[in-house]
């Protein structure tokens, strides 16, 4: 095959290797494009996991069966906790922006591993095929929850196997990802970038680079265990063959805990670009949020424990997990006082960006405070798998890691298409959401707090109040989602043309053409100054 | 960028470790036929790491590359250790 002629002046979109435009895309090993592919994959199930969440929800809207059997509930929150765990929120936003802006925010033409990169995408699309297999086989979707606790995940009838392969399969995906950056990041970095002038969003892809590199391996052999327990019955985790069920929650929180930082770590990297941007400012302790960044990465690893305090660990585990769950949220802590350090007394300038980074740190806080209340054990054993957990999770990654990814898609949306957005749609679309959001999870602590449990399908009158208002805060949060993405479509397609740097960042993406060309830069910049040392 | 000298390791060096990882997986098996009760799993765990400390070091080449690998692979192995004894201060204390 000849070698097709490349303009490097060109937008990446325009170069094309094939003739067919989706060879383009599947096989190209652009980091851009491989981004865009994440982007669209990760937007796709997003639909489904939310579509899934509202049937639950409007389930819940009346006591007894609404609109599903109780077996069809099972199995709708099961599904919508692997779609948004495994397919959205781990490989989110590393996935999507990482790959994307990762190489131009540290003066490079690609990642280290171009062609592992596409790898990456094509295990993630073979893991979410296989996971999604477990919906049509067998018989039945599976029911354990998207924890796939033993002894019952081989004990149910259900069709578990193809979501644990799934499952596994897709921590390849995130494996092959974390040590991309890792190399990425130590290597190729442009000249004069030390590690001290790096932007944050690639240091908190760096730290949890680290997290998936190590983690994500843990739950890969308790997936296999698990599968080979259910077809063997080998007895790792079943007390009936002399397993330790308890085991299985250690070895799977011992990955799933430090997950969450894979979650919302990339979340505060897109925090901290959005904020000195908006605000003209430098970052407030910049050095402060690197070392907070990789202590929430660090400590991070040893507090799985506070998700078992009432499976029945031994009283010393109790306390010295409830001690070390407080101590991280300690750096939590340092990046909040900064970001809001930074406003004080910026020039603000209050983009929609900016308004998703303020509803990140409003709805962050209202998750990290009251996850408080579940790191501590006296209060934890309270209200342990109520609705009042799902409510704090909820907070922390959807009004956390989710907000962040909005925040970002605003931030960076005139970078990878182009083109601005509807300003007006894209406002009503984000007070619906916070609107919604705070309607369909506020009352959920109140009902955990009254006892109400989780995954139950049906629930005494006392709780139908609180029900009837969460499943209206559903339904218009699940509108105000649907103005956002139909908003941001439409103007990637329709959109006016947007400068090269609409919200005067200082980061390198912002020095590159909208969108880039191939390589990014026509020779690979110099960098002399910190990423946000604005003057006035 | 580092410009760190190359380091060739003999065939033979490749062989005595490929035996010495051939005699020691036989030692953690033949070790399994003695009756150490509890001790056991501590004999073959110790064999195990042996084991890994010397794919790590030769075949892995990690003997002869810069100071900031080792130390890297040394943070790895602390964090391991670190959840392993947190694990079992449930299992001790239970």
């Amino acid at each position: 095959m000849a070698e097709p002629t490349i303009n490097l002046e060109q937008s990446f979109y325009e170069v094309k290797n094939y003739k067919s435009p989706i060879l383009n895309w599947i096989l190209s090993t652009d980091h851009k494009r491989i981004g865009l592919l994440y982007l669209y994959s990760i937007m796709t199930f997003f639909v489904v996991g939310a579509l899934l969440g509202l049937a639950m929800k409007l389930e819940l809207i009346a006591p007894g069966k609404t609109i599903m059997e109780a077996q069809t509930y099972n199995a709708a929150f099961t599904f919508h906790g692997i779609i948004m765990i495994f397919l959205i929120i781990i490989p989110g936003l590393p996935a999507v922006f990482g790959n994307f802006l990762l190489p131009i925010m540290i003066g490079a033409k690609d990642v280290a591993f171009p062609k592992l990169n596409l790898l990456s995408w094509w295990i993630y699309v073979l893991g979410a095929i296989v996971a999604l297999l477990s919906q049509v086989m067998g018989d039945g979707p599976p029911d354990t929850g998207w924890t796939f606790y033993a002894p019952y995940s081989f004990k149910t009838t259900s069709t578990v196997l193809p979501a644990l392969i799934g499952a596994f399969i897709l921590g390849f995906s995130s494996i092959l990802t974390g040590l991309n950056f890792i190399v990425t990041i130590h290597r190729m970095r442009a000249p004069g970038m030390t590690w001290l002038k790096m932007p944050l969003f690639p240091w908190t892809l760096y730290a949890t680079a680290w997290i998936q590199l190590l983690a994500t391996p843990v739950v890969g052999i308790t997936l296999l265990m698990v599968i080979a327990e259910k077809m063997f019955q080998i007895g790792f985790f079943d007390p009936a063959l002399g397993g330790d069920p308890i085991l299985f929650q250690h070895l799977f929180w011992i990955y799933s805990h430090p997950a969450v930082y894979i979650m919302i770590l990339p979340a505060m990297g897109v925090i901290s670009e959005v904020i000195p941007t908006f605000c003209q400012k430098t970052i407030f302790g910049y050095k402060a949020i690197i070392a907070s960044t990789l202590l929430i990465a660090f400590v991070g690893y040893f507090v799985w424990g506070h998700h078992m305090y009432t499976a029945g660990m031994s009283d010393t585990a109790l306390w010295l997990f409830s001690l070390l769950t407080f101590l991280v949220a300690i750096p939590s802590a340092i990046k909040i006082f900064n970001w809001i350090a930074t406003l004080y007394k910026g020039s603000i300038n209050l983009e929609i960006p900016l308004y998703w980074a303020l509803g990140f740190l409003f709805l962050f806080m209202i998750g990290g405070l009251t996850g408080l209340v579940l790191g501590s054990v006296a209060t934890d054993v309270y209200v342990h798998d109520t609705s009042f957990v799902v409510a704090h999770f909820h907070f922390v990654m959807f009004g956390g890691t989710g907000t962040g990814f909005f925040a970002a898609l605003h931030y960076w949306f005139p970078k990878m298409y182009g083109k601005s957005y509807d300003n007006t749609w894209a406002k009503v679309g984000f007070w619906g959401f916070i609107i919604g959001f705070m309607m369909l999870y506020m009352p959920m602590f109140t009902l955990g707090m009254q006892g109400m449990p989780r995954r139950y399908f049906d629930y005494l009158e006392q709780f139908h109040g609180g029900n009837i208002l969460s499943s209206f805060g559903a339904i218009i949060l699940i509108a105000s989602l649907a103005i956002v993405i139909i908003n941001l479509v439409t103007s990637a397609k329709r959109g006016k043309k947007a400068p090269k740097n609409p919200w005067d960042g200082i980061t390198l993406e912002w020095q590159v053409d909208s969108p880039p060309t191939l390589e990014n830069f026509e020779t690979i910049p110099v960098v002399e100054k910190g990423p946000y040392d604005y003057k006035k | 960028m580092d410009n760190h000298s190359k380091h060739i390791v003999p065939y033979k060096t490749y062989l005595i470790i490929l035996a010495s990882l051939i005699v020691l997986t036989i030692l953690s098996i033949l070790i399994t036929e003695i009756e150490l009760g509890e001790y056991s799993t501590a004999g073959a765990l110790i064999f195990a790491s042996v084991k890994t400390f010397l794919v790590l070091s030769y075949f892995m080449h990690l003997k002869f590359d810069n100071l900031i690998l080792k130390i890297f692979v040394g943070l790895v192995i602390a964090v391991f250790v670190a959840v392993v004894v947190i694990t079992f201060m449930d299992y001790i204390h239970r």
